[in-house]
């Protein structure tokens, strides 16, 4: 059901991160931005939708006052807030947020680092827009940092900081389908498998924690109230996220999945994992009960390469660009 | 990224040298005594006290130049001498190997149980030598001690950030394009078939629940491999069964050490390009390398008529040709610590460059800051 197409060439091979590929659609101007990180770049290409033109930018992970070593990257990620889009930017040190473009730095938030190294890493991993004006950022030791953004300029404040995880944060998510009626709008994941569903606003609440079992959930999303999380396990999981209700679980993926992505409208999942398989589901509600329900459609297998970052290029889930470790292209797949 | 990576990096790495070195001791016919002495000797620098106590400090990673620099020294530390290609050859496939092995190893975890297996045959090397197996017994409690009760996310951890150092490296190892793991392009084979990893499903089935908990239904799909359900896990202990087999020699004289050397060539400019990057060597990471190389004892050969030189290539022909034909993109670019008539010298180093050097000349001593460390390292 889905073709590979032309593959985009990136200036640096993509590092294995979960969630590597950062996927952008600016339709007024036909363009598609990608980023994919390599140890302390960012790799950007904006695509012409015609694919004619392909122009690539570096963003070095350079943080203002920080004599030491180049720090590594550990994700980037657009935000799309109504008034504005942005990139994220988390690393060792901190977090940089860029004009989407990435022409300019508007914000950068240095992390606590302590003098010499110790035990526990530190870094800031898992980027979300939610609401009207928020960016959330999780880091290593649970911690989400919520910035509030003004609709222009670079006058981005540190508003909140939202405790509920005891392990790294591996990936945050806002509800992706646009509803108005769903009660929590975002949803974290850490290292330990925990989840936690939040309602965002002036004062963030947190509405449900999921427990997990001692396995990382290395990516999750939040769609008609669902929250879909992949395992190191290899498993998807599907919850009502308010409740904690366990609607379905998935045996999906052979090693470590790295990513997942929902194409909102048409209730679309891509999976992509360490076993070199992408696979598309398809999430639908059962009325009656109002719970979901999970069907397999498609897999693509990259060979001998371990997807590290997944996603959607359109809300419909038309179409698709995957990357792996070590692999120095976006592949892309369209529907037939 | 994990600052715990570094220890399993250097075990992991020095493992593949000695089984490469006691293949080669064996094929160039070396006598037994004074093989035994290369490999004692080595082994003994590798896990001395206070070169592992700097090495299991909680720390970032080298450059991969730095390492190359620390493992340079630990090849040499007996009475045996590689010349420039030998050494560049036998660092390629230390690293290829275990890039190998951290690549394909079922779960992050299981990278300590690839480790446990060089630390296995580690203690075979030295069965005989009491001494030298208390060294390597206290690396095991180490090993063990730090790294059994990190979770998987940690590990996971880990294994990006050795991922991470590994990036970009495509050398095509003879072994393994034999064995058909790696691919002409320098890429290795990830297979879609064979046992899942310990405590992971065979992909294919979805099970639906009701809201009281109760399976509704339960479907089937095609998960486009041929896999089997997972066998049982390694053992974590200091004695027992790893299952995996990554880790273990995988040299033996119908197997000998051979090397194919190129870099790809869709990627051979990218390679020159990552190499030229800035941030050759960080001050920082000057001093560290410098901490931890003062740790690492090195032998001075007594007798010239003693030493020897080995050879990583079937003749000192191909040896010659390996070292001019060698791309540019391949270069380590080993930094050469040598003794300058600076009188800023740094007190640290000179102390160190003392230890190392084969001559035993001391520098004199003054400051110990950055830059004069800067300031004597040359060929950077």
């Amino acid at each position: 059901m889905y073709h590979k197409e032309k593959s985009i060439q990136i200036k640096n091979s993509a590092s294995a991160l979960y969630n590597n590929l950062g996927v952008l659609r600016i339709a007024p101007r036909s363009l598609t931005y990608f980023t994919v990180v390599h140890a302390n770049v960012v790799n950007m290409v904006s695509a012409s939708w015609d694919g004619l033109n392909y122009s690539h930018r570096q963003l070095q992970s350079k943080e203002p006052n920080v004599a030491t070593s180049t720090s590594l990257i550990m994700q980037a990620a657009f935000c799309a807030l109504p008034s504005r889009d942005l990139l994220v930017v988390t690393s060792q040190k901190g977090i940089q947020i860029y004009e989407s473009d990435g022409s300019t730095m508007v914000y950068w938030h240095a992390l606590d680092t302590p003098d010499t190294p110790t035990d526990q890493a530190v870094f800031a991993r898992g980027i979300s827009a939610v609401g009207k004006s928020y960016i959330c950022v999780g880091d290593s030791s649970g911690s989400i940092l919520v910035f509030d953004v003004p609709s222009k300029g670079s006058n981005i404040t540190l508003s909140d900081v939202l405790k509920g995880h005891k392990k790294s944060i591996t990936d945050i998510a806002s509800e992706c389908s646009g509803s108005q009626d769903c009660i929590a709008d975002l949803i974290s994941a850490d290292d330990g498998g925990n989840l936690c569903v939040w309602k965002s606003g002036e004062e963030f609440q947190r509405f449900n924690n999921i427990p997990g079992f001692d396995i990382s959930c290395t990516s999750v999303k939040l769609w008609k109230g669902t929250a879909v999380a992949g395992y190191g396990t290899g498993q998807i999981r599907l919850y009502e996220a308010v409740t904690g209700i366990l609607h379905a679980e998935v045996n999906a993926h052979a090693r470590w999945i790295y990513s997942l992505d929902i194409a909102p409208f048409s209730g679309l999942l891509l999976s992509a994992a360490e076993d070199s398989l992408v696979r598309v589901w398809h999430l639908s509600i059962k009325p009656e009960s109002l719970s979901v329900e999970v069907a397999h459609l498609h897999n693509e297998c990259v060979t001998d390469t371990q997807i590290c970052g997944a996603k959607f290029c359109d809300g419909d889930g038309h179409a698709f660009a995957v990357t792996g470790y070590d692999l120095s292209e976006i592949i892309r797949y369209t529907q037939s | 990224m994990s600052s715990r990576t570094l220890p399993l990096l250097f075990i992991n790495l020095g493992g593949e040298m000695l089984y490469i070195l006691d293949q080669r001791l064996r094929a160039q016919n070396i006598p037994a005594d004074k093989a035994k002495k290369v490999m004692n000797d080595i082994i003994s620098t590798m896990f001395n006290k206070k070169f592992l106590d700097e090495l299991f400090k909680p720390q970032e990673l080298y450059s991969k130049k730095a390492l190359r620099t620390v493992f340079d020294r630990l090849a040499h530390a007996s009475i045996m001498r590689l010349n420039q290609a030998s050494m560049d050859k036998l660092y390629d496939l230390m690293t290829m190997a275990f890039k190998y092995q951290v690549l394909l190893c079922p779960r992050p975890k299981d990278i300590l149980l690839v480790s446990f297996n060089h630390m296995d045959a580690i203690k075979e090397f030295v069965k005989d030598i009491p001494c030298i197996l208390t060294q390597v017994d206290e690396t095991y409690q180490q090993l063990i001690q730090i790294y059994t009760n990190l979770s998987s996310g940690e590990f996971q951890l880990i294994r990006q950030t050795l991922l991470i150092f590994f990036q970009d490296m495509h050398i095509r190892v003879s072994i393994f394009l034999k064995d058909k793991v790696q691919n002409s392009n320098g890429r290795f084979v990830l297979p879609t078939s064979g046992p899942v990893p310990y405590g992971t499903q065979v992909p294919g089935l979805i099970r639906m629940f009701s809201c009281t908990g109760k399976e509704v239904s339960r479907l089937q799909f095609s998960n486009g491999g041929n896999y089997n359900a997972a066998i049982r896990e390694g053992s974590f202990e200091i004695f027992g069964d790893r299952v995996t087999k990554l880790g273990t020699n995988m040299y033996s004289v119908s197997r000998p050490v051979e090397t194919l050397m190129s870099g790809t060539s869709t990627n051979s400019a990218q390679h020159a390009k990552v190499n030229m990057a800035p941030n050759p060597l960080a001050k920082e990471e000057l001093n560290l390398l410098a901490r931890l190389m003062g740790g690492l004892e090195v032998q001075k050969p007594g007798n010239a008529d003693n030493g020897f030189r080995v050879n990583l290539f079937a003749t000192d022909e191909e040896e010659e040709e390996a070292f001019i034909s060698r791309p540019d993109e391949l270069s380590y670019g080993v930094i050469k610590i040598q003794a300058t008539q600076d009188q800023q010298a740094s007190a640290e180093l000179a102390k160190i460059m003392g230890e190392f050097s084969e001559s035993g000349d001391q520098s004199p001593i003054v400051s110990s800051k950055g830059d004069d460390l800067l300031a004597m390292m040359d060929g950077l």
